[in-house]
């Protein structure tokens, strides 16, 4: 059976529940922030895969550039909010992070 | 098995063990650096898929720069006298079973449908069909872009810089 469309739509979904394991499970918040990243680029996957196989010309393309520039904008603030965290609570660790104020 | 399949199944396997290891390690450290392996098996991916402009970008940026941003948060919030770095998991079975569920269901659906294929076409210049959508098509989007990525920076300088205002009162 020759690579085709399910096969990268496959390893999307695979790579998908991957990120969706890391973020219910994980307890560091970095780790979280990984798991969405591991999401958006099972995203991009699919958009590109998409783009390809449907014959779309570039918009599918170009909407991934635009996912990939909104993960970068995300984790440059999900990390200061976190380093903040880190000053407030001296954890990462999101189960113990459940106050709104010392 | 063509060559081109090989390739797929050689980049599918990095992808995927690299991020089990991402979700699995036990040291953070294990798991930022195999996320490395992750964004390089998903831009061989890209490659496969005619994307090559944005196999470069996504090298450039989710290595360059997300996966660094990533390291220096890992390293910045956890005491240095650490050497070890471990995380713990939690709620570990029923997560399993939700994203055993989830997986199940989405690649059931997605290689039960019947996808429309349309024959791919060969498109050579992508990088030149790209800026010319970018600045056609896609302006406003591309434009938005831009002032996202500046809210974005301001916006966390502000939020991670030190409140001088405090340190000031004190001093007074």
């Amino acid at each position: 059976m020759s690579v085709g469309l399910n096969h990268f739509l496959a390893l999307s979904a695979i790579l998908f529940s991957l990120g969706i394991y890391a973020v219910l499970t994980r307890k560091n918040a970095i780790q979280v922030l990984m798991g969405i990243e591991l999401i958006l680029n099972s995203a991009n996957i699919n958009f590109i895969a998409f783009a390809r196989y449907g014959n779309f010309g570039f918009s599918g393309q170009i909407i991934s550039l635009f996912v990939i520039i909104l993960a970068a904008a995300e984790a440059a603030i999900a990390l200061a909010i976190v380093l903040n965290i880190y000053k407030q609570f001296s954890t990462v660790n999101v189960d113990e992070i459940d106050g709104l104020k010392e | 098995m063509t060559t081109y399949d090989f390739i797929f199944y050689l980049f599918a396997a990095i992808t995927i063990i690299s991020a089990f290891i991402v979700v699995a390690a036990r040291n953070i450290i294990y798991s930022a650096f195999s996320l490395l392996f992750t964004f390089f098996g998903v831009a061989g991916i890209y490659v496969l898929l005619n994307a090559d402009f944005i196999a470069v970008v996504q090298v450039i940026i989710y290595v360059g720069g997300i996966l660094v941003l990533i390291i220096f948060g890992v390293m910045l919030t956890n005491k240095i006298t650490n050497v070890e770095i471990k995380t713990e998991s939690i709620h570990v079975l029923p997560s399993t079973i939700i994203t055993g569920l989830i997986g199940g269901a989405l690649v059931a659906v997605l290689t039960k449908t019947k996808w429309r294929i349309n024959e791919p076409v060969n498109v050579e210049k992508s990088v030149l069909e790209i800026g010319r959508y970018l600045v056609t098509h896609y302006m406003i989007l591309f434009e938005l872009a831009g002032i996202i990525l500046l809210v974005a920076l301001i916006g966390s300088v502000m939020i991670a810089r030190k409140e001088k205002v405090q340190i000031e009162e004190v001093e007074k």
